[in-house]
């Protein structure tokens, strides 16, 4: 029977199906990080289980590192670290700390140490586990309580999900990114799209994205509410693999890639949904409101909620304006901003810091505006420094960090004071989602830069050369 | 796990859609590392706000809560149901979850329960004009009931609703199945990725 590349996936790792129960799927990575994990492992002493699987459990440590100093203050984060520290000893678990050479964000260490491979079943504590669907893996996030059941079985009990596919049709026009593509996607079928399914992103512009664009798109599969994203293997995706620290070799690596080539839907596979996208209208893509499904092309204007239909969407427009502090029709370009938060497992990569450089070069940060560039991993930050991007960075005004998710969430010292206002390159603009009172503007790295040199929400073709 | 069988309280009307995780608990309280005490940070910016539903004195002491659409969306924290079941909540109602906080609900207990959009505004409605009207979620009989004659039934499936009413613990269910994982394991591609173990 012909099969979508979910299906294939699911299939291959199914360890027990019963009828009236949910499948038992294997899983071949489970990534750790210290905020999701301490009462999955406090579970397992309790029980006095093990962890059954430490060769395929790796732990990093990013939510509460502060990307400064590199020095915890914060008693209750420091705590929350140390918990992590000692428990992967205990069980045995491969942790990468904070300023070590490959500790960065959980999604962004993953792929960069090869660990993420096609075909596997990915698992962490973490929605945005999502991104790794970008290599045709099944990846999604899970609770604590599922994290203790992987730590103790390398399984989850789950029910098969349903398939939609999402085409995207067409070429990204100049100046649209893999970021306003998904922008757009997620105004077009909301927050709530994409639940209960597993997605297949597909068509021309997909293919023609490199890896770290399709991570872009996978990583924000969440904020659609899909299960999970993901993207077939191809070329682009054995190019960015081959070589790297986890990835197979010799003669397992032709045997990795034979596997690999069957990872693709069939021609006949049906989806249970289809969303239709055509990448030649994308343009960049700003939010305006709390949840990133409330978004607008850059050159548009802040909505009115009077001008939606009656009911739970205006209300919450008019939650979001009211939270915002934005009048309906001001021109999204016109809106100023305290902050810039570049970075991110959305948009903290080689190929998004080189974006916001190649704008920020011989620039200045506009007067007032504090810029953060904060590299998803201490890999990335390495690379970027061989590159002088640093340079361009700071010389430009902006701040040039270690490692971690910083300004993504309030976990952290890196935080909006209440009323300050980010173009950030992060997932989410929920209320308080970068400190209490902060309001979020989601953007890509090329108008986050241009943004900062503006001083209000811009793109690189509004700067003056 | 605490059985849930059937649960008979007074419910508080929520009236937004997508009420993100980020809400039910923000980020800067998941630094804990205990699994208890997370009520008093439940919907903690919006409780500042003193017409904010949950602090009205008609709805203290809700075990039920009414929510709008798409509840639960965002992050995989489980420590938003932690948060709603520690403030005293055994059950949410809404037209739709969020994927993850619904499988984090049904491991830990708080009963989600999806009702369609129509359904789920007139239980706001009736609580809305009597606080007081106790409402019934049956998981035995799949059904929620309120006040005189409202009653409707809900969905879940067969197997997560005996675990529930059993008050079973996953791993221990799975576990029973250790040689299918072990005679799994055996067979896995040789070429997948392994990390060193540290001893």
């Amino acid at each position: 029977m012909a099969r979508t590349l979910a299906e294939k996936v699911w299939d291959s790792h199914v360890v027990r199906s019963a009828e009236g129960e949910p499948d038992l799927v294997y899983i071949d990575l489970h990534l750790v990080h210290e905020v999701t994990s301490p009462q999955a492992f406090d579970g397992l002493r309790l029980a006095e289980r093990r962890v059954r699987r430490p060769d395929l459990t790796l732990a990093t440590e990013d939510h509460n590192v502060p990307t400064d100093a590199l020095t915890i203050t914060d008693p209750i984060s420091l705590l929350q670290v140390e918990t992590l520290r000692r428990n992967c000893e205990e069980f045995g678990v491969t942790l990468h700390r904070m300023g070590a050479a490959q500790q960065g964000i959980v999604h962004v260490i993953g792929p960069q140490l090869g660990v993420t491979q096609p075909g596997m079943t990915i698992v962490c504590g973490d929605s945005h586990t999502s991104t790794h669907g970008a290599f045709g893996a099944l990846a999604f996030g899970i609770g604590t309580s599922e994290v203790e059941h992987v730590l103790a079985t390398q399984t989850l009990p789950l029910v098969r999900p349903r398939t939609m596919a999402v085409t995207v049709t067409g070429d990204l026009p100049a100046g649209a990114t893999a970021k306003d593509l998904v922008l757009a996607l997620i105004a077009q079928v909301g927050t709530g799209g994409g639940q209960g399914h597993v997605v297949e992103y597909r068509g021309a512009a997909i293919r023609a994205l490199s890896m770290e664009a399709r991570m872009t798109v996978c990583n924000m599969s969440i904020e659609w509410g899909a299960r999970a994203g993901l993207i077939a293997p191809d070329e682009t995706t054995y190019a960015y693999l081959q070589g790297r620290a986890h990835a197979p070799d010799g003669e397992k690596w032709d045997r990795a890639v034979e596997a690999w080539r069957s990872l693709h839907s069939d021609e006949d596979a049906s989806f249970d949904a289809e969303v239709i996208l055509d990448a030649s209208t994308v343009a960049p893509f700003v939010t305006w409101g709390t949840n990133p499904g409330q978004g607008v092309a850059l050159s548009d204007s802040v909505p009115d909620p009077a001008a939606m239909p009656a009911g739970g969407q205006r209300d919450a427009a008019e939650r979001a304006l009211s939270y915002m502090g934005l009048v309906p029709g001001t021109p999204m370009k016109d809106i100023a901003v305290d902050t810039v938060f570049l970075g991110s497992c959305t948009n903290g990569r080689m190929e998004d810091l080189r974006a916001a450089a190649e704008v920020l070069r011989g620039r200045k940060v506009a007067a007032g505006v504090r810029a953060l560039v904060v590299p998803g991993s201490m890999l990335v930050k390495l690379q970027a420094e061989k590159e002088g991007l640093d340079k361009v960075f700071t010389e430009a005004g902006a701040e040039w960090r270690n490692a971690g998710c910083s300004m993504c969430l309030g976990m952290n010292p890196d935080t909006l004071e209440p009323g300050e206002r980010s173009a950030s390159t992060s997932n989410r603009n929920f209320e308080g989602r970068q400190g209490r009172g902060g309001r979020t503007h989601l953007v890509s790295p090329q108008v986050a830069a241009a943004t900062a040199v503006a001083g209000h929400l811009a793109a690189p073709s509004d700067l003056e050369v | 796990m605490e059985p849930f069988v059937t649960h008979t309280g007074t419910a508080a009307p929520l009236r937004r859609s997508d009420v993100d995780t980020d809400q039910i608990i923000p980020s800067d309280w998941l630094k804990r590392v205990e699994r208890t005490g997370f009520g008093a940070g439940l919907f903690i910016e919006w409780r500042e706000d003193p017409d904010f539903v949950l602090n009205k004195p008609q709805y203290q002491g809700s075990t039920v809560l009414i929510a709008g659409d798409n509840f639960g969306t965002g992050s995989s924290r489980e420590h938003a149901v932690w948060a709603l079941q520690d403030f005293g909540f055994r059950a949410v109602i809404s037209a739709r979850f969020a994927d993850i906080f619904r499988n984090n609900a049904l491991k830990g207990g708080l009963l989600p329960v999806q009702l369609p959009s129509a359904v789920v505004e007139q239980l706001q409605d009736m609580v809305e004009r009597e606080p007081s009207t106790a409402v019934t979620v049956d998981l035995a009989a799949r059904q929620v009931r309120a006040g005189q004659d409202f009653s409707a039934g809900f969905e879940l499936d067969e197997f997560t609703r005996w675990r529930l009413m059993e008050g079973l613990d996953d791993i221990g269910l799975t576990l029973r199945h250790a040689e299918s994982i072990t005679e799994f394991e055996s067979a896995r591609p040789t070429f997948l990725p392994a990390l060193p173990v540290i001893r």
